[in-house]
């Protein structure tokens, strides 16, 4: 129960009901439809925000993906980054699910740090600012692979991160706001077209 | 010998499955009169509880993209739930060299709770294929035996769409269509600069309330399936008046295994598996309508062996299974920067296309049999999980670059997909495997399959299509396909477009048919299919409606035959 005094289930009902009628509230389905969804965001609001704990990757590798969803997708002047945006929960998630993503990004994040070992004597997170940018913008690129047949296993990883964190991102809030899509609700009418600009 | 848990009453029907055809069925037989018993193998559906209509994806954990990224494959984990490729302990197989795909679900309404709600008519000379062209064979009725039912159907389930006297694509019964979005605006203009038929489309999606059930609210979203009931499903528009008759028992879990045979040839009961206690059980009828989708229906006709028909019921003559044909499918995509100018507005409007394109060309001779039409879609769309795959691979690299290119082209592309006509082949069909069994002692099905040059000409002209539309609307065509492969031109694996049909034909000589008219079996009068599976041919339109239309024109004559005491 809520303020408005309205549970979560009589808007459920409300909906069930439908087409038969007989509503719990006095309101029309598409409505309860809308009220029902703002109650959802209500309640993730309200829920406090705990540290996450992540289920697949270990604290060190899981502070390396974070690190790289920052940089596959960073704060900008309009929008917060993928970290922000939960990516790197999304991405964990996911991976403790499934045994390719695993191999992927799990045995991926291994191969960053050989890497960065065999040429930077560090892992990643202990490399300096240029020295990442400067493997980054190796693995970042299919032709970079192309030239140096060593970095393969880098670009195919470092590409399946970047679909994962703009999944992860783009599904977000903040993301979904990014590119200022506006829908998602419930209308009496479909105006069709606004004019087209000329 | 362990018991076999009987009916304690003989019903009138049993009608196996409840999506458009077993639904359509248990309407019309149950507000007729009789007495229904249904079997479904699936679950109940509850939409309050199943539906996500008006999630966003951030409040679910998984974000779309399901357990493990895996429900991407089965069009993600938003849709009303709605099937899969691959059902665990319920198998399928394919012969060598062929891969056929099958989509099933196993829920109450079946795929019409997550369906495209794309509700074409087939066309006078869809059922004279024969006649038209010497290919595939002509259908035992015609045009106008359907035509009263195609109205009944539209008038009851509601679709939209506007009469255009378009030859191959007949006009119906129609509630008013939803106004273009900007994306189809720029489409039809470039459609029409090219000579293109593009008009408005035809699906069942109320755009006015209608028979009790609410307007659509344009939430774009029917594929979740919707609590308003205001597109059409089998679940919540047939299946409930058919309950109101208090004449209709639903029995949910239900995996009919065989059609018992009595004495006199007739069939007496259905054998099914109570998935629950995993044993078999028996309902008893006077008359059987089979719609487990096609290839289902086939898979229960020939496990139903008998002395008097040891190859299966209904297949005397050895047609069940034959002539399986899905719709040829090629997709693609291109990105129009003109659309760069709309400020950020409401792109959703109902779920599926404004407008789309029926086949054109049936004027002129093309290098292909038959036609195809074209689906449209793209915009500025809800964005969800893999949305810029495309992006990241054309784009690469990462950081505020990625970000803004990601801002810059959203909204920007339109898709297209075409949607034609297979011929059927001989190798073609699906038949029982002779070692595999499903989790249920249940013989499974295994499938042939080969695309034609037919087919893949077809699928070339789609590429071709697609490509100059997006450049007659000053964009860039994405899409690569191979020439060769198995997929030449994106042409799809058999089965991927889920519409299945053909393998329990009907046909005027019972040598090379199934079915008569009424989707009758020859052998056994008091067995119906009423699913895609008598289709004779499978036309560019998609199969859902002229499923019900059959299955609604097959149930009145079996309640004037029951009404005679013929079944």
């Amino acid at each position: 129960m809520n303020a408005t005094g309205i549970s979560r289930r009589d808007v459920l009902k409300t909906l069930a009901l439908g087409a038969a009628g007989g509503s719990v509230l006095q309101v029309i389905p598409s409505e309860a439809a809308e009220l029902a969804h703002q109650m959802v965001h209500k309640e993730k609001a309200a829920a406090p925000a705990g540290k996450y704990a992540p289920k697949y990757f270990t604290a060190k590798q899981y502070e390396t993906l974070t690190s790289l969803c920052d940089t596959i997708i960073p704060k900008d002047e309009k929008s917060g980054g993928a970290v922000e945006a939960g990516a790197p929960e999304f991405i964990d998630l996911l991976t403790s699910e499934n045994q390719e993503f695993q191999l992927a990004l799990g045995g991926g994040l291994m191969w960053l740090d050989h890497y960065c070992t065999d040429h930077y004597e560090k892992i990643y997170l202990e490399c300096t600012p240029e020295q990442r940018k400067e493997v980054i913008d190796l693995i970042a690129y299919r032709k970079n692979a192309k030239a140096t047949p060593e970095l393969h296993q880098g670009v195919a990883f470092f590409s399946f991160l970047r679909n994962m964190t703009c999944d992860g991102f783009y599904t977000s809030k903040i993301g979904i706001e990014d590119l200022q899509y506006i829908g998602n609700v419930t209308r009496s009418e479909w105006p069709g077209c606004p004019p087209l600009p000329e | 010998m362990a018991q076999i848990t009987r009916s304690p009453k003989t019903y009138d029907v049993c009608v196996i499955g409840s999506g458009a055809g077993g639904g359509m069925a248990a309407k019309v037989l149950t507000e007729g009169g009789l007495d229904v018993v249904m079997l479904e193998a699936g679950p109940q559906v509850y939409p309050e509880k199943d539906y996500k209509m008006l999630m966003w994806p951030y409040e679910l954990p998984h974000r779309g993209a399901g357990v493990g990224g895996r429900a991407s494959e089965n069009f993600g984990e938003f849709l009303a739930p709605n099937g899969a490729w691959q059902i665990e302990g319920e198998p399928y197989t394919s012969a060598p060299g062929a891969n056929f795909q099958w989509f099933r679900s196993r829920i109450v309404g079946g795929r019409t709770n997550h369906w495209g709600r794309i509700a074409l008519r087939f066309a006078p000379v869809d059922f004279l294929s024969k006649t038209r062209d010497g290919l595939g064979d002509d259908w035992p009725i015609t045009y106008d035996d359907l035509a009263p039912y195609y109205d009944k159907v539209e008038s009851y389930i509601g679709v939209f769409g506007t009469k255009e006297n378009v030859p191959s694509a007949p006009d119906g019964v129609f509630l008013p269509p939803p106004k273009p979005r900007c994306t189809e605006i720029l489409i039809k203009k470039a459609c029409d600069k090219l000579n293109i038929t593009c008009i408005p489309a035809r699906l069942a999606i109320l755009t006015k309330a209608h028979n009790g059930r609410l307007p659509c609210h344009y939430c774009g979203q029917c594929g979740r399936g919707c609590t308003t009931a205001s597109n059409f499903s089998s679940s919540q528009v047939l299946l409930p008046p058919a309950m109101a008759t208090g004449r209709l028992t639903l029995i949910t879990g239900a995996m009919a295994r065989e059609i018992a045979v009595g004495k006199d040839g007739k069939a007496e009961a259905v054998a099914y598996i109570d998935k629950a206690t995993k044993t078999e059980k028996r309902v008893y009828a006077k008359a059987v309508v089979v719609a487990a989708s096609a290839c289902e229906s086939a898979r229960l006709l020939l496990n139903s062996k008998s002395a008097l028909f040891p190859n299966g019921l209904g297949n005397s003559t050895g047609n069940v299974g034959k002539y399986l044909t899905d719709s040829v499918g090629s997709d693609g995509w291109g990105e129009i920067p003109a659309l760069e100018k709309m400020p950020p507005h409401n792109h959703d409007g109902v779920g599926g296309m404004h407008y789309y394109m029926p086949w054109w060309k049936f004027d002129r001779k093309n290098d292909f049999p038959r036609g195809y039409h074209i689906e449209i879609g793209g915009g500025r769309e809800l964005p969800g999980v893999g949305m810029f795959d495309d992006l990241c691979y054309d784009e690469e690299g990462y950081g505020v670059q990625l970000k803004r290119r990601a801002r810059q082209v959203y909204g920007l592309g339109v898709g297209f997909s075409g949607r034609g006509e297979m011929i059927p082949n001989p190798d073609t069909y699906c038949e029982l495997d002779p070692d595999k069994v499903d989790q249920w002692g249940i013989p499974v099905l295994r499938f042939h399959f080969r695309w034609s040059e037919y087919e893949i000409r077809q699928a070339k002209d789609m590429q071709e299509t697609f490509k100059s539309i997006v450049e007659m609307m000053g964009g860039t065509y994405k899409t690569r396909t191979a020439i060769d492969g198995p997929y030449p031109f994106g042409i799809q694996a058999g089965g991927k477009i889920i519409h299945e049909v053909g393998t329990a034909r009907m046909g005027a000589n019972p040598q090379t048919s199934v079915l008569n008219g009424y989707c009758q079996t020859h052998d056994v009068k008091n067995v119906f299919v009423t699913d895609g599976g008598p289709l004779v041919t499978n036309p560019d339109k998609n199969p859902t409606l002229t499923i019900m239309a059959l299955s609604w024109r097959a149930s009145e004559y079996l309640l004037d035959e029951a009404k005679k005491g013929n079944v």
